[in-house]
């Protein structure tokens, strides 16, 4: 009995195994040109080459996006390179960027197609006399009278593509289940037309800003990437890259006082977009140096809440007891 | 292409039969174990992924197992102890060797650091070595911030200080705790910063000097880290994947019990605070934008239907009004359960846009309202501080005094209690053996519109030694067990 049990569940594996394994051949058959990166080193420096400085997480991330044919769903805190990633890549690869901006109210005739109704009306006008209705009818609803939106665009494209579904977590929940097909399958199905498949994978990328959990279903059909503030080493080497004529020294000191900031309770820690700011506000005023009065005249730039920047004032501001005793140690 | 899949899938299949897919099953498994939501198809992800991505690389081999695992960012934490206890004595660079080797290659890279001519007198292996001139070794590597000689020491100070006893089912705090003790890296610190003060050319200003300091500081972490995962190493090597994975099994941030959190552990939920709040009010603002319809309006219903000649054709209906319910927290923030008070207070101030009124009072045996420090400010955690301390809350010895407190509340309070107003009462019930005063909570109830109780206890301890809550229990519309962030999030939602 026993016996003939375990037999059954094994067979049961073997069964779902199999399943697993049609559905991945089924996947490769598609087109799959040919993958995209040799290896995740190469990754690396070619997003280097077009200064976007990725980590090791970030780099294999994306190669494996490749390799596996999935998506990849990005979070992280605001001005991280979230969507910076999207288009570093498409650059990076040469690929078309498609990019689709979610909001709230995002709808299907916005993100998948739209039958365009005035050719279609022009088509029933222009023809009304000399065909069979029938025929018209047929006709009214082939690929001439569909417009693509970026989602279907997409998969339709000959040349290669990069997919950036941006602030996904702006769409209501509901809206999210149109995405579901095109990630996991790359087709969509049209009720007049059937099962549009796609010429070839792109690479996709998700960003969520985090303002609400996603959906299950979407978040296990992606590979998951958390970008965080970058560290020391990393926040340095984007410094020097994106602002050539930074100086060198100057450019370590800024990345470690915003690491000393980031260490703060603060409302939001500045990003790296705003250490950028601040790196070239300081390159702009011509400082060498930053000292306290440097650094509490312009640390509006690096932070945005009032209470943040009192309370970072608060903490590099050369403290008047400190600066007593040096007077009393000179004496 | 077709072959390229082939070859793929070939090594996929045979992948199945290897260690590394027992290793990724029992992965699996433990990370299931300490709650992460993995499903079939991600485990599925994940042997795929491993596939193209070799195991000697282990950050990469790292990330890709968490790509394709962990779809939450609070669960990083919980998936990195899993994989470092999995994947510790795994690659070479990881193994553990054998005494000589190892002490060979401790005296090459002595040999190189001390060529130099600054400290020849270890010459011989690192176990020769006094405590002394680890010290200084270990000072020298946090001024340099050189990694491969903070490795290694921090190698040797375990050995050297931890005491480990083999078989002995433990998680590592202790040993952790003991070489920790042994290296006092507090004074080290100090001496960090003094010698960067004599190395500088000029006089360090106040900038500088932090800047130095978090640098130290952040180079320490590190080494402590270094040690940390050192022992844990030891540990599986001694006790085995699976025994080690279920003793340092930890929960996941949001089911972290509040009352017996420990200092780190509370600093997490701290952070994942202000996510969860923004999540719930973006939440809640929707819910409320897109609630069902009103009921029927008849009068407008009546004055359209003039335009069609008096028949009614077009219904029309009355704009939803939620309720914004009024709240009055009454919280106990006596030791016991000060923590969930502050998380309690903290969450409803986040989203009070969500409430047309929020007055809140803290009480231990006295009671004061502390409304005027929360409202309006924008840093909760400062407001929350000031609450503690300069709430006047004591009335006679500083223990918990529920009936006396709520005396105090119907006496003073009692008359704004309306039947707008929900009474939240956050707190134990371990009333010291004082007087209930249960009927102010009769009362307080036929005012108010609902009356809940939160309490931080696990259920199975209600009405146990001093608590009354039972006593309480019979006059509130609710009482909730509410011992982490998931069972708070749950009832603020249900309050809304």
């Amino acid at each position: 009995m026993l016996l003939a049990q375990t037999f059954y569940k094994n067979k049961q594996f073997l069964i779902s195994c199999c399943f697993s394994w049609d559905e991945a051949l089924r996947k490769d058959t598609i087109i799959q040109v040919d993958y995209r990166f040799e290896d995740v080193t190469g990754v690396r420096s070619g997003l280097s080459e077009v200064s976007y400085l990725a980590d090791d997480g970030i780099a294999g991330i994306v190669y494996l996006a490749d390799r596996l044919a999935k998506p990849v769903l990005i979070e992280g805190p605001a001005g991280t390179g979230k969507t910076q990633l999207g288009k570093s890549v498409a650059e990076m690869s040469g690929a078309r960027l498609i990019r689709l901006q979610c909001y709230e109210g995002l709808d299907e005739s916005k993100a998948l197609y739209e039958w365009n109704y005035k050719k279609q009306l022009l088509r029933i006008q222009a023809e009304n006399e000399t065909r069979d209705w029938s025929e018209i009818e047929d006709d009214l609803f082939s690929e001439d009278f569909l417009l693509s939106r970026p989602l279907l665009e997409a998969i339709r494209a000959k040349d290669p593509v990069v997919l950036l579904i941006d602030e996904v977590d702006r769409v209501e929940i509901e809206t999210e289940a149109l995405l579901l097909e095109i990630l996991s399958d790359y087709q969509v199905s049209i009720p007049e037309l059937g099962t549009v498949e796609g010429n070839q994978i792109p690479l996709v990328f998700l960003t969520s800003n985090g303002t609400r959990e996603l959906s299950e279903a979407l978040k296990r059909r992606c590979l998951y990437l958390y970008i965080d503030y970058p560290d020391l080493e990393r926040e340095r080497e984007i410094i020097n890259a994106k602002i050539p004529g930074m100086d060198e020294n100057l450019a370590d000191q800024v990345a470690r006082i915003v690491r000393s900031v980031r260490q703060l309770d603060l409302k939001k820690h500045p990003s790296v977009s705003e250490t950028l700011d601040w790196a070239k506000t300081l390159l702009l005023l011509g400082v060498e140096k930053i000292d306290s009065d440097v650094a509490t005249e312009t640390v509006n730039v690096l932070l945005k809440y009032r209470s943040d920047i009192e309370k970072a004032v608060k903490e590099f501001a050369d403290n008047p007891e400190a600066i007593q005793e040096e007077e009393e140690g000179a004496a | 292409m077709s072959s390229t899949s082939q070859l793929d899938n070939s090594t996929h299949a045979e992948s199945e039969e290897s260690p590394l897919f027992d290793l990724l099953n029992g992965f699996i498994f433990e990370l299931r174990q300490a709650g992460l939501p993995v499903s079939l198809t991600e485990s599925l992800d994940a042997m795929e992924a491993v596939s193209h991505i070799p195991i000697e690389d282990r950050e990469a081999f790292k990330y890709a197992l968490g790509a394709t695992l962990v779809k939450n960012q609070s669960h990083w934490k919980s998936f990195e102890l899993v994989f470092e206890v999995y994947f510790s004595i795994r690659g070479p660079e990881y193994e553990i060797q054998q005494e000589g080797s190892e002490l060979l290659q401790d005296d090459e890279l002595i040999g190189s650091e001390f060529q130099q001519g600054e400290a020849p007198a270890g010459g011989g292996a690192m176990s020769g070595l006094s405590p002394e001139e680890l010290q200084e070794m270990l000072f020298r590597a946090l001024l340099n911030g050189d990694q491969a000689m903070m490795r290694l020491l921090a190698r040797q100070s375990v050995m050297r200080y931890a005491g480990m006893e083999p078989g002995r089912p433990v998680g590592g705090t202790y040993y952790l705790y003991r070489t920790l003790r042994n290296l006092d890296l507090d004074s080290m610190l100090d001496r960090l910063m003094s010698e960067s003060r004599e190395q500088a050319l000029n006089e360090l200003t106040q900038l500088e000097e932090r800047l130095e300091l978090d640098e130290y500081k952040s180079r320490i972490e590190e080494f402590k880290k270094q040690i940390e995962s050192e022992i844990r190493r030891s540990l599986v090597a001694d006790r085995g994947v699976e025994a080690m994975a279920r003793t340092l099994r930890k929960p996941l941030p949001e089911d972290v019990d509040f009352m017996h959190a420990s200092r780190e552990e509370m600093a997490n939920l701290r952070r994942s605070l202000y996510p969860l709040t923004r999540k719930l009010a973006a939440r809640l603002a929707r819910r409320r934008k897109y609630g069902r319809r009103g009921p029927l309006d008849f009068r407008k219903t009546i004055r359209h239907s003039l335009s069609y000649g008096g028949v009614p054709a077009e219904p029309k209906f009355k704009f939803p009004r939620p309720s914004k319910p009024e709240i009055m927290v009454v919280a106990d923030i006596s030791g016991s359960v000060a923590a969930f008070a502050r998380f309690t207070l903290h969450l409803l101030y986040a989203i009070s846009s969500q409430f047309s009124k929020v007055r809140s009072f803290v009480f231990i045996d006295g009671l004061d309202e502390v409304t005027r420090f929360l409202e309006g400010v924008e840093d909760i955690g400062e407001a929350v501080h000031k609450v503690n301390t300069e709430a006047d809350v004591v009335w006679v010895d500083g223990h918990s005094d529920y009936g006396h407190a709520f005396g105090v509340f119907w006496e003073k309070y009692g008359k704004d209690v309306g039947p707008k107003t929900t009474v939240l009462i956050l707190g134990d019930a371990r009333n010291n053996y004082h007087a209930s005063q249960s009927w102010i909570l009769k009362e307080a109830h036929q005012k108010a519109r609902k009356l809940y109780w939160l309490n931080p206890e696990p259920r199975a301890y209600w009405d146990t030694g001093d608590s009354i809550l039972g006593e309480y229990a019979t006059h509130c519309d609710g009482t909730y067990e509410v011992r982490n962030l998931r069972q708070l999030e749950a009832f603020i939602e249900k309050l809304v």
